[in-house]
């Protein structure tokens, strides 16, 4: 059987597909931000070996 | 082969964001960012708003895990209780295998990112206070003692120790004072709740207080853990967390606090059935405030201090 675009269980969950969409959009800028900054405080050191190259 | 091949009927109840949400205990996690907040802004190292915001984001959810844990074990004497049958699982709106997965799932990621975000010991802090919540207080303790809510109290104290272990890196006394704060506020807290949610541990079979020792014993126990958690709650006020605005606020909240415990202890169980344990509804209303009024005079105290007006 072909694969149906729009199955009832997709309207079914539209909200909490939305949902856990929206939260790991969230959760992907908070690393983002986080990393950013991490990387910018003044305590943020390259590994040595990187150092070196 | 359709692409979904697990159809659930049509009319049958489909799980909505909304009851995972609760699975996590919203109410106590609200508790958890508040007091982890709290130990956070009022230890002496200031942390980047970016990282704050962050790790107690992280410590949030891993309380939150930890309540999908403690919901997937209870759900059998939740259903018998009152006070829990319409969570999640009881009412049939969360499967239990989902509940275990999203607790777990939830416990990895928020331990792993708090240790990316602060360090690996405010990360070991969280793991150890989830694994004290759902193992040794939901498995263990919970319903084969009736200290329960004594040691497992400790699980709900953690949380502004991990603050303050996210801005210093380590413990110290101030950290310890306010995790007793929490630990010697529970027992009279949840006693009350038992006094007034009569049958309902009775019918789980909990070994709660009220069933193992009777009504009596809990009011009697109620007044000795207020008159320990008073005195620690005012000693607080002279430490280097405290500061006048807090001495005042812990006095006047003591005072109250301890008038409701010797009105709680002085009361027969007849007058309490007779006006449907007013009394001790109103403790345990005020023991919601005292707690939130003590960390709030906590942050109002570190707050304070950039101006030269906080603390002694």
């Amino acid at each position: 059987m072909s694969l149906r675009q729009e199955h009832e269980i997709h309207t079914r969950r539209k909200g909490r597909n939305v949902g856990v969409g929206l939260m790991l959009a969230g959760f992907v800028v908070l690393v983002l931000a986080l990393t950013f900054t991490k990387v910018t405080s003044g305590d943020f050191e390259l590994p040595k070996a990187e150092e070196l190259r | 082969m359709s692409d979904v091949s697990y159809n659930t009927p049509t009319g049958e109840y489909e799980t909505q964001l909304g009851d995972y949400f609760a699975l996590l205990k919203p109410r106590v996690m609200s508790l958890v960012v508040f007091t982890a907040l709290v130990g956070l802004l009022a230890a002496p190292v200031p942390v980047h708003p970016v990282i704050a915001f962050c790790s107690i984001l992280f410590v949030a959810i891993g309380a939150g895990a930890s309540g999908a844990l403690n919901m997937w074990w209870d759900a059998d004497i939740d259903s018998v209780m009152r006070r829990t049958a319409k969570r999640p699982i009881p009412s049939g709106r969360v499967p239990a295998g989902e509940a275990l997965s999203l607790g777990l799932a939830l416990s990895g990621l928020s331990v792993m990112m708090l240790a990316l975000s602060a360090n690996l010991l405010a990360a070991g802090l969280l793991a150890f206070t989830i694994f004290f919540y759902a193992v040794v207080y939901s498995m263990w303790l919970k319903r084969s003692t009736p200290q329960n809510i004594v040691i497992g109290g400790a699980a709900g104290a953690f949380p502004p120790v991990i603050g303050w272990v996210i801005a210093t890196g380590s413990f110290s006394v101030e950290a310890w004072l306010m995790f007793a704060l929490i630990f010697m506020w529970t027992p009279p807290h949840f006693w009350a709740l038992a006094l007034f949610m009569k049958s309902d541990y009775d019918d789980a079979n909990v070994p709660m207080l009220t069933v193992t020792h009777g009504r009596r014993s809990t009011r009697l126990h109620i007044i000795a853990y207020t008159v320990l958690l008073a005195v620690l709650a005012v000693g607080t006020g002279v430490t280097a967390i405290g500061g006048p605005l807090y001495l005042a606020v812990a006095i006047v909240l003591n005072i109250m606090f301890l008038k409701g415990a010797v009105d709680i202890w002085r009361r027969p169980e007849e007058a309490a059935i007779a006006d449907d344990y007013r009394v001790e509804k109103k403790f345990f209303r005020l023991s919601l405030w005292y707690l939130f009024a003590h960390f709030g005079a906590i942050l109002a105290e570190a707050a304070l201090r950039p101006f030269g007006l906080g603390g002694w």
